[in-house]
C-alpha cells in the first residue's frame, strides 16, 4: 500500500506573496470586544483550561494555514474535545455575533482557514478519534480532526482504504477536506471528498447540532451534507464524519514515461482517456517541475524528460494486465522515450515521490512562488499549456508545470524571487493570467484547492451575479448572521434580509483592494 | 378553481404567452397527483423558461416542473397547481465532448436520447433509466437510480454543472463544465431529488465513462434473509469488482443475488469465475441482464391501479435485517411485498399491489422504517394511491427538516415551486 494512493513527504506552508492588510475581510481586532469577551468566558468554562488561547505570542502560532502569505491573528483559539463543546462555543459566538472560522489541520492552499483578527479560530486537532471501521457497511466515523492517511492505516488491515488522497494526506483533516471537497492524485476515477462524505454531524452557525446523511445512502430531503462539502467552513462546521471505505485493488501498475515535450506527453494523455481506459491517476510535470523534484528528492526521473507522466492503474488483475498493454502502446506510440514500470512499493514509492514532492521542491529552484489551481477541460490542455509557455516567455516569469492531467487540473507554480522589484507584481499578473485561460477554455478557478480568500476576487470572472446572488441564498439560509468563515467564497456578502447597515463594510474585499491584487 | 382563481389565470395567460410561445390550457391528463392544473407552458429555451417564471411571479402562480410526466405522481400531492412548466420542448443534447468525456443537455431531454448520443462515441451517461420515457429534468428531480450506482454512484456523483431557473424568474449556474471543479456552492447537490421544490433545472452537465468491452452477469439463489446478506458480502469484499449487486426478493419468500460485472472480455470472464466460485450454490453466469433488472418492483404490477412504491435505505450490514422485517410484516398484514434493488449500495424498493388495504401499507412502512432507522437510514413511501398517501406519512422523520426549511425560505419565500410535495410539507 505504501506510496499506492498516497505516502509522501509532508507539505509545508506555500509562500507566496502580498500579504494582505488587516482588513475587513479579516476583520479589526478590537471590533465587538465586549462580544469576544462573552464568547472567551463561554469558552473558558466549556473547554480544558489549555483548549483557549488568548496569549497574543500563541495566537501568531495560529496566523495562517498553507497558504503562508495571508496572516491574521486571531482574536481567540478554541480547542474543543467534543461536538458538544464546539457547538457551545460557536452557539456563544451566535449569540454575540462574533465571527468564527474552522480550522482542521491548517494545510489549505486558499486561506480558507485564515482567521478573523475580530473572531474565534475553532481548530478540530484535538477531536482526532476515529470511532469505527465498520467494514461490513464499508464505512468509517470519524471525528473532523482525523488525520486523512490514519482513516486508510486503520481500514487497511480490514482490506480497505479511504480513497481521497490530497498530496497533503500525512498531516492534513477529514473535516479541513470536507470543508474544501478535497481532491488529489486518484480523484480520476475515484471521485472528490463529495463523493466519500456520506454523512456528517454539522455543527450550524447557530450552535445546533443537526444530522446530515448517515451510514445509509439518499437521505430524504435536500442533500444538505452534498452542498456543506466544499462549502468552505462557510455554512457550520462538520465534525463526526461517516465516510466511503474503497476495496483494496488486487492489483496496482505505475508507471512512469519520459517524453520530449508536454505536447507529447498530453497527446498520450488524451489518447488514453479518448480509448476509455480510466487510470485511478495521470499525474504530469514538465522539464522545470523535473528539475525541482530532483533537485530536491533525487527522484531519478528520465534524464533529459521535457515532460513524464506517472500513470496508475488499478482494479483487478485481469483488467489491469489489459488496460496496461494499453498504456503503455498509447505512451510509445506518442513519443515516450523512456517507460519504467514500478514492480514493488519501494519503486512506486519512488516514482510518486518525485510529483508529491513538487511544490515544496520548487523552493529548490525558486525562492518564491505561487501555486494555481485552475481547470480546463483535458482536451484543451496541449494549447493551454502552449499558451502558458507563450506568456511565460514574454513576461519572462518562469512556470513549473505540475499537474493532475487526467482531469485537467493544473497546478502551475509561478516562480518569482521577492527580493526583486517588480517580481511579485509580475507573478501575480501571469498567474491571473492562467486563471483567465482556464476560464476562457470552460473551465474552473479552483479544481481543489478551494477560493478561500486567495480567489475570492475571482469569482465573478466564472460566475455572473445572480449566480453568485443564488449560492449565497444556501449562505442565507444555514448563516444569516454571516459569522462562519466570513469574507471567505464569495467576493461581496449577500444580505440575507436583516436590517441594512449592521455591517460596517457592504463589500469588504472591494474596499479593501484585494480585487486589485490579482 | 374559485372564480377569483380563473380571473387570475387568465390575466396571467397574457403575461405567459408573450413570455412564452406555446401556453395551453391544461387537460386533465395535466393534472398533479390528482390535482387540476390550469395553464400548461411549454418553454423552447432557459431563457423563456425564465420569462414564464417572472409572469408566473407578478400574477402570484403556483408552478410544478414536469419533464416527461413519467413520475409527477411521486411524492406528495401539490398544495395547488396553477401551471405545468413543461420542459419537453428542451430535448436538445446540447454539448458531447467526448474527448473530454462530458455531456451537457437541457433539461426536458430524454435520458434514453443522451445515451444514444454519447453512445455513438462508446460512452455512457451512468445513470440507469429505471422509469422508462423519464427526462434528465425528472431524474435529476426525484435522484433515481438503478443497479449502477454500485460502481459510479448515481446523480451527485455525476452531475458537474446545473443551469437553474429561479422562482423569481432569476438564471444562476453552478458548477461547469470540467470534471473537477470547486469554485463556488454545490447547487447541484442542493437540486438534485428536491422534487421541484427549490427551482427549476433547465440544463445540465454530466461526467461520462467509457462504455466497458464486455459484461456478464452472475444470478444464485438465495433461500433466506441471512443468506441474502452472507452472498452480498462475499461479492463486495472480494476483488471481482462488481459493477453492481443487485437483490431481488419475491413476495413470496425466496429470492436471487445478481452481480454485474463490467470491463474487457478476457477480465470479465476472469472475475465471472471467480465469482461463481465464491458465491457457490446455484450460481451461474449469463450475458443477458435477468428479467427485472434495473426496473422498480412497481413496474412489474398490473397496469391498472396504483400500488405502494417503496424505496428503503440501510447500511449494507442491516440487510438482511431489512428484509425479514419486510417479510415478516407482510405476512403478519397478509399481503405481498415484492422488494428489489441495490443490495451492494444499500438500497431496496418495494411493491406492495394496487387495492392493498391502507392499514396494512401502513403496518408495512411503519415496520420495514423501524428497521431502516435502526440502520441508519429511512423508508419513503414514493408512490401510491390516494388513500395511501392520506393515511401515512410518506416521507417519514428527516433530520435537519428545519435547516431544510430554511433553504426552501430563500428560493421560494411564496412557496410557489410544487408546494407540500416534499419532505416535512415543503
Amino acid at each position: 500500500m505504501s506510496g499506492t494512493h498516497g505516502t509522501e513527504t509532508t507539505a509545508g506552508p506555500v509562500e507566496g506573496h502580498v500579504p494582505p492588510e488587516a482588513t475587513s475581510a479579516t476583520g479589526e481586532a478590537g471590533d465587538n470586544s465586549a462580544g469576544m469577551a462573552a464568547v472567551t468566558r463561554v469558552a473558558r468554562a466549556t473547554l480544558s483550561p489549555n483548549g483557549v488561547i488568548d496569549d497574543p505570542t500563541e495566537l501568531r502560532t495560529y496566523e495562517c494555514d498553507g497558504l503562508a502569505h495571508y496572516r491574521v491573528t486571531p482574536a481567540l483559539v478554541a480547542l474543543p474535545e467534543t461536538t458538544e463543546q464546539l457547538a457551545a462555543v460557536v452557539r456563544a459566538c451566535s449569540e454575540h455575533r462574533v465571527p468564527f472560522v474552522a480550522r482542521g489541520s491548517g494545510t489549505g492552499l486558499s486561506g480558507g482557514a485564515l482567521p478573523r483578527a475580530d473572531g474565534v479560530l475553532i481548530v478540530t486537532s484535538r477531536m482526532r478519534t476515529i470511532r469505527e471501521i465498520r467494514r461490513e457497511d464499508q464505512r468509517a466515523v470519524v471525528d473532523p480532526g482525523v488525520i486523512n492517511l490514519d482513516v486508510t492505516r486503520a481500514a487497511t488491515p480490514e482490506g480497505y482504504y479511504y480513497a481521497p488522497d490530497p498530496s497533503s494526506q500525512q498531516i492534513c483533516s477529514i473535516g479541513g477536506n470536507l470543508a474544501e471537497n478535497s481532491g488529489g492524485a486518484h480523484c480520476l476515477k475515484y471521485g472528490f471528498t463529495s463523493n466519500h462524505v456520506l454523512g456528517a454531524e454539522l455543527v450550524t452557525p447557530q450552535g445546533d447540532i443537526v444530522q446530515l446523511g448517515g451510514l445509509a445512502p439518499d437521505a430524504p430531503g435536500y442533500d444538505l451534507l452534498g452542498t456543506v462539502v466544499g462549502s468552505e467552513g462557510t455554512l457550520g462546521i462538520a465534525t463526526t464524519t461517516t465516510v466511503r471505505l474503497v476495496r483494496l485493488p488486487e492489483e496496482v501498475r505505475t508507471l512512469l514515461a519520459g517524453f520530449r515535450s508536454t505536447d507529447e506527453a498530453g497527446a498520450a494523455t488524451s489518447a488514453i482517456i479518448s480509448a476509455g481506459v480510466l487510470p485511478a491517476a495521470i499525474e504530469m510535470m514538465d522539464a522545470l517541475a523535473i528539475e525541482a523534484a530532483e533537485a530536491a528528492v533525487h527522484c531519478n526521473y528520465p534524464a533529459g524528460a521535457g515532460a513524464v507522466l506517472v500513470i496508475e492503474l488499478d482494479g483487478a488483475s485481469a483488467e489491469v494486465e489489459h488496460e496496461y498493454a494499453q498504456v503503455e502502446r498509447f505512451c510509445t506510440e506518442n513519443g515516450a522515450f523512456e517507460l519504467r514500470l514500478a514492480t514493488d512499493p519501494a519503486e512506486r514509492a519512488l516514482i510518486w515521490k518525485g510529483r508529491k514532492s513538487a511544490f515544496a521542491a520548487v523552493g529548490r529552484i525558486s525562492p518564491d512562488y505561487i501555486v494555481q489551481d485552475g481547470v480546463i477541460p483535458r482536451t484543451a490542455l496541449p494549447e493551454v499549456l502552449r499558451a502558458i509557455a507563450a506568456l511565460s516567455s514574454s513576461s519572462g516569469v518562469r512556470v513549473a508545470n505540475v499537474f493532475h492531467a487526467g482531469d485537467g487540473n493544473l497546478h502551475p507554480l509561478v516562480l518569482f524571487d521577492d527580493a526583486r522589484p517588480g517580481a511579485g507584481r509580475a507573478a501575480e499578473e501571469v498567474s491571473g493570467a492562467i486563471l483567465d485561460l482556464c476560464i476562457s477554455h470552460g473551465g474552473a478557478i479552483t479544481g481543489e484547492h478551494g477560493v478561500g480568500v486567495d480567489k475570492a476576487a475571482y469569482m465573478p470572472k466564472m460566475f455572473t451575479d445572480d449566480d453568485l446572488d443564488t449560492m449565497q441564498m444556501v449562505r442565507c439560509a444555514f448563516d444569516p448572521d454571516n459569522i462562519s468563515n466570513p469574507g471567505k467564497v464569495f467576493p461581496t456578502p449577500r444580505l440575507c434580509g436583516e436590517v441594512p447597515g449592521k455591517r460596517k463594510h457592504a463589500h469588504p474585499l472591494v474596499e479593501a483592494g484585494l480585487a486589485d491584487a490579482f | 378553481m374559485t372564480t377569483a382563481a380563473r380571473t387570475r389565470l387568465d390575466s396571467a395567460r397574457t403575461a405567459l404567452s408573450s413570455a412564452c410561445s406555446e401556453v395551453v390550457d391544461a387537460t386533465p391528463a395535466d393534472a398533479v397527483d390528482g390535482v387540476p392544473v390550469g395553464l400548461v407552458a411549454r418553454p423552447a429555451s432557459t431563457a423563456e423558461a425564465a420569462e414564464v417564471l417572472r409572469a408566473a411571479a407578478v400574477f402570484g402562480l403556483v408552478v410544478v416542473p414536469r419533464g416527461r410526466g413519467t413520475k409527477t405522481s411521486w411524492g406528495r400531492p401539490p398544495e395547488q397547481a396553477d401551471l405545468v412548466v413543461d420542459l419537453s420542448r428542451m430535448s436538445a443534447v446540447v454539448e458531447h465532448a467526448a474527448g473530454d468525456l462530458i455531456v451537457k443537455t437541457e433539461a426536458g431531454a430524454l435520458l434514453a436520447d443522451v445515451q444514444a448520443a454519447v453512445g455513438s462515441a462508446g460512452q455512457r451517461l451512468s445513470l440507469d433509466e429505471v422509469v422508462p420515457g423519464s427526462s434528465i429534468g425528472g431524474t435529476l428531480a426525484t435522484n433515481t437510480s438503478g443497479p449502477g450506482r454500485v460502481a459510479v454512484g448515481t446523480a451527485r456523483d455525476l452531475l458537474l454543472g446545473v443551469t437553474v431557473v429561479r422562482a423569481d424568474g432569476v438564471v444562476a449556474k453552478a458548477g461547469g463544465r470540467v470534471v473537477k471543479n470547486v469554485a463556488g456552492y454545490d447547487l447541484g447537490k442542493l437540486v438534485i431529488g428536491s422534487f421541484g421544490t427549490l427551482v427549476i433545472v433547465t440544463e445540465a452537465v454530466f461526467r461520462l465513462h467509457p462504455v466497458p468491452a464486455a459484461r456478464r452477469v452472475v444470478s444464485v439463489s438465495a433461500g433466506s434473509p441471512d443468506d441474502v446478506q452472507r452472498l452480498v458480502q462475499l461479492v463486495v469484499h472480494a476483488q471481482v469488482v462488481p459493477a453492481a449487486v443487485e437483490v431481488e426478493w419475491s413476495g413470496t419468500g425466496g429470492g436471487t443475488v445478481g452481480v454485474l460485472l463490467e470491463g474487457t472480455a478476457a477480465g470479465v470472464e476472469g472475475r465471472a469465475a471467480a465469482t461463481i466460485a465464491l458465491l457457490g450454490g446455484d450460481a451461474h453466469a449469463t450475458d443477458e441482464l435477468p428479467a427485472g433488472w434495473g426496473r422498480l418492483p412497481w413496474a412489474d404490477e398490473p397496469v391498472a391501479g396504483r400500488p405502494t412504491a417503496l424505496k428503503a435505505t440501510f447500511a449494507l450490514s442491516a440487510l438482511s435485517r431489512v428484509l425479514a422485517a419486510g417479510q415478516a410484516a407482510a405476512g403478519a398484514a397478509g399481503v405481498q411485498l415484492h422488494l428489489r434493488g441495490s443490495g451492494g449500495a444499500g438500497v431496496l424498493y418495494g411493491a406492495l399491489p394496487a387495492g392493498t388495504d391502507v392499514a396494512a401499507v401502513r403496518e408495512v412502512v411503519g415496520r420495514l422504517r423501524e428497521a431502516c432507522a435502526l440502520a441508519g437510514g429511512a423508508l419513503v413511501v414514493l408512490d401510491g394511491s390516494p388513500e395511501v398517501k392520506a393515511g401515512m406519512d410518506t416521507w417519514g422523520p428527516v433530520p435537519a427538516i428545519d435547516l431544510m426549511r430554511r433553504v426552501k425560505e430563500q428560493f421560494d419565500p411564496e412557496r410557489r415551486l410544487a408546494p407540500g410535495r416534499f419532505v416535512g410539507g415543503i
